[in-house]
């Protein structure tokens, strides 16, 4: 009994030790350290989690999907459509509650949305978000004729959500957190994990098994879709205005922030522990790339030779691993 | 013609050939027998440069060869035709032949007409007959593996090595095989040869060598050996007793299914099975027996039939409602079908019945000693239940596949081929596990290509052909003549 929980530990041991992000990013912030003692703050270190909380909550959503071996394409519009949407209810005097949750039933309804093209449609998930990501970042530029919605006459504020605190933690950061730990849960000790992951591994032999894929499939894309409209609302209440194009390029983020933590865009692998070390690694080296005064073009370079240096470094473990 | 000496390959963890040494001569179909992980498949990954060795040396036609890659070895005439044929399934049977070396006409642009040509040429040369236009995905196995074959023969291959060819064709399509191989063996081709069915080395090799454990066990002629000879060397004990003793106590009907017809694949198959009994399912690849279990356990649509289960009607939408019925499926795609390959033994072995592991969060604990439960029980190995199933062999992966079902209690389980590509050790546990399983009650429905396995181990076998029920025998009255006439229909009016 003792030796096979010894060697649980030593898995997890092991799977740490190959987890060659992880020693990255330490190793990234020991040299912001260096270079600027300031870095390891409180402050600073909750202002770069700050950065982070927004995007990474979509990404989450994106892990999920990504875990089922498919893509969501759609997140970065339906942050646009609920930002424009939500704005121009606060203009209109609806109550600002119930205006929040139309907003994130906007954004469900558009991940439930793609669940139906690619379930019941059997459409490639790449192509349903790709057609949806078009139209609803159509139909956001459409319902706010093109400009940014403000609702500061309307009385409305919101922007404790954005900018508050709770407990000395910034309330966007809390949304994050509590988002990634119920994710870890659901993914690692219910039922619906185990089927996300299945799904990816292999269909068939998840539907052999009895796991109902076009139920799981679905509530993976509602749940993406439910995430970004959540994310969407902690930026306008930051920015107190809903812009048409809010969230532009955010599921290349998203998608960036998960395969660096190791998720396979093939499914069946990663979790979002991984995505938060992949969000953090971003994050941490943009704030260094700031600190030395890096112009933020060269910084995009660098981010995406970040991607792709991640995956070449995850393969290579899994290489020598087997 | 080949000699590859003294070959030692470690992984880590696992010495997997420990000084190796093969020689094979010219215009040999030489077999390669020995259990899964004998390391087989490690030295012709060596011979074919996809591995290097950590030591030894190869030397083909009297000239040493070092840090192979598989171009040069190409280049030097040995071909490898996996188990899983490398054939691209969208383009036609000229591209495959040429692939990597398209004929280019003056402007740089390919060269379909000598394509075809050459393609055509080399067909007359192993009397082969088909559509060099013909799309890969159009063609049946059988005719691929002659694609296979005559790209190898194009790239003027001196060495076939041949991965288990037959584990995918019926009885009808081993003889076209044989032909060409004997006849590609007179003109000087050399073949090596692996399959774990014994009775074809008889029939084709001239030559064997067996390895166990990653060692050479011996080398010599085939017609030195018997089966009971072959298989004491291979794993140390009488094929005579591989199968079970059959002490069945067949109890009332627990499944019985009517008219059962899919358009075009299934017509009125008709059949019941009974309490502690194994059924088995004989035919030929295409007749439908795939397709009955997949029908049954409601992964396919049914167009028309009624199951019944203990007396009462049941209409199953996918295999969800059919698990929930009782019923388990040990698919005939193992690695596809059977596993995520990507997880654990314990992952592995809870995914169908986690409801029985907590309601909202499972209970992970008590998950993991089900699994080692299991794990003990059957065996499996390595016994670490944090083993990704991906780096098992065939027989564990099988073993864990059966514990899946074990956990969720099942009380019909339809297996599909259950020993294929397993060797003789393990197969003879697969036996015994579902020996001891309708002992204690299950009802076993057994789809098998290998007729000995069926008549060993079943109590009725069914036999199919295109889509038609031929016969229900008892297996004390059946041998393997008999299932071979109703699966051909040859007895059939």
């Amino acid at each position: 009994m003792e030796r096979t929980q010894l060697k649980g530990l030593n898995t997890k041991f092991q799977k740490l030790k190959s987890f060659g992000v992880f020693w990255v990013l330490i190793a990234i912030i020991i040299l912001a350290a260096i270079i600027e003692p300031g870095f390891l703050k409180f402050n600073n270190l909750i202002n770069v989690i700050r950065q982070i909380a927004i995007n990474g909550i979509i990404a989450v959503g994106m892990t999920f999907v990504l875990l089922t071996g498919g893509i969501d394409l759609s997140v970065g519009a339906s942050v646009g459509v609920v930002a424009v949407s939500v704005a121009m209810m606060f203009q209109k005097g609806i109550n600002p509650v119930l205006a929040i949750v139309i907003g994130l039933l906007i954004s469900a309804v558009i991940g439930f949305l793609n669940g139906l093209g690619i379930t019941k449609g059997k459409i490639v998930p790449f192509i349903m978000t790709l057609g949806t990501l078009t139209a609803f970042r159509g139909l956001a530029l459409y319902i706010a004729n093109g400009s940014p919605q403000s609702w500061r006459k309307s009385g409305v504020d919101i922007k404790f959500i954005g900018q508050g605190d709770f407990l000395g933690i910034p309330i966007p950061v809390f949304i994050f957190f509590v988002v990634l730990i119920g994710a870890y849960f659901v993914l690692k000790y219910t039922s619906f994990g185990r089927s996300v992951y299945a799904i990816g591994d292999s269909r068939e032999a998840a539907r052999l098994s009895g796991i109902n894929v076009v139920k799981t499939e679905w509530i993976v894309y509602t749940l993406s879709g439910f995430l970004a409209g959540l994310s969407s609302l902690i930026l306008i209440s930051r920015l107190s205005v809903g812009e048409p194009t809010a969230g532009e390029g955010a599921e290349l983020d998203a998608i960036a922030m998960a395969v660096i933590g190791g998720t396979s865009t093939s499914g069946g692998i990663g979790g979002v522990g991984g995505t938060l070390i992949g969000a953090a690694l971003l994050s941490v080296i943009a704030n260094l790339l700031n600190i030395i005064g890096i112009s933020p073009f060269i910084q995009r370079i660098v981010k995406g030779l970040i991607i792709i240096l991640a995956v070449l470094l995850e393969r290579k473990q899994r290489r020598a691993k087997s | 013609m080949l000699k590859m000496n003294h070959i030692s390959k470690i992984f880590p963890g696992v010495k997997a050939l420990d000084d190796v040494s093969i020689t094979i001569g010219k215009g040999e179909i030489h077999a390669l027998v020995g259990e899964n992980g004998a390391g087989k498949s490690t030295l012709m990954k060596i011979l074919s440069g996809a591995y290097s060795c950590d030591c030894g040396d190869i030397v083909v036609d009297g000239e040493p060869i070092c840090n192979s890659t598989p171009a040069m070895m190409i280049d030097k005439g040995i071909a490898v035709i996996y188990q899983e044929l490398m054939l691209l399934e969208n383009r036609t049977v000229a591209e495959n032949i040429f692939i990597g070396r398209l004929p280019k006409n003056k402007f740089g642009m390919v060269d379909y007409k000598k394509m075809r040509e050459e393609t055509l040429r080399i067909q007359k040369e192993l009397c082969l007959d088909l559509d060099p236009d013909a799309k890969i995905c159009e063609l049946s196995v059988a005719k691929r593996q002659m694609v296979e074959i005559a790209k190898a023969m194009s790239r003027n291959a001196k060495i076939i090595v041949l991965d288990e060819p037959t584990a995918v064709l019926g009885e009808a399509e081993l003889e076209g095989l044989f032909k060409i191989l004997r006849d590609l063996s007179k003109k000087g081709i050399t073949f090596i040869y692996i399959s774990h069915r014994l009775k074809e080395i008889f029939e084709l090799c001239t030559h064997l060598t067996i390895l166990k454990d990653g060692k050479m066990v011996e080398s010599g002629k085939v017609e030195d050996y018997d089966v009971d000879k072959l298989v004491n060397r291979m794993v140390g004990r009488d094929m005579s007793d591989i199968y079970p003793a059959k002490e069945r106590h067949v109890g009332e009907e627990i499944l019985h299914v009517q008219n059962l017809t899919r358009k075009g694949i299934l017509n009125n198959v008709s059949f019941s099975l009974r309490k502690g009994e194994i059924l088995g399912i004989a035919g030929l690849a295409g007749a439908g027996r795939t397709e009955i279990l997949r029908a049954i356990i409601g992964a396919d649509p049914i167009d028309n039939g009624n199951i019944k289960i203990c007396g009462k009607d049941v209409k199953f939408n996918s295999p969800k409602d059919g698990i929930k019925a009782k019923m388990g499926i040990v698919p005939e795609e193992r690695k596809t079908q059977g596993l995520m390959l990507k997880q654990d033994i314990i992952y592995n072995t809870s995914i169908s019945s986690l409801k029985k592991f907590g309601k909202l969060f499972l209970n992970t604990k008590k998950e993991k000693e089900t699994a080692k439960y299991y794990s003990d029980m059957f065996h499996i190995r390595p016994g670490n239940v944090y083993t990704i199933t991906q780096n098992m062999s065939g027989g564990n992966q099988q073993k864990v596949v059966l514990s899946k079902w074990l956990a969720t209690k099942c009380e019909i389980l339809l297996v599909d081929e259950p020993t294929r590509g397993i060797d003789v050790g393990a197969k003879q546990e697969i036996y015994n596990i579902l020996n001891d399983l309708v002992k204690k009650g299950m009802s076993i429905i057994m789809v098998s290509s290998e007729l000995p396995e069926l008549l060993g181990m079943c109590d009725r076998i069914m036999v199919m052909n295109e889509g038609n029920m031929t016969a229900i025998v008892d297996a004390k009255d059946a041998n393997e003549e008999m299932l071979m006439s109703y699966a051909t229909c040859e007895l059939a009016v």
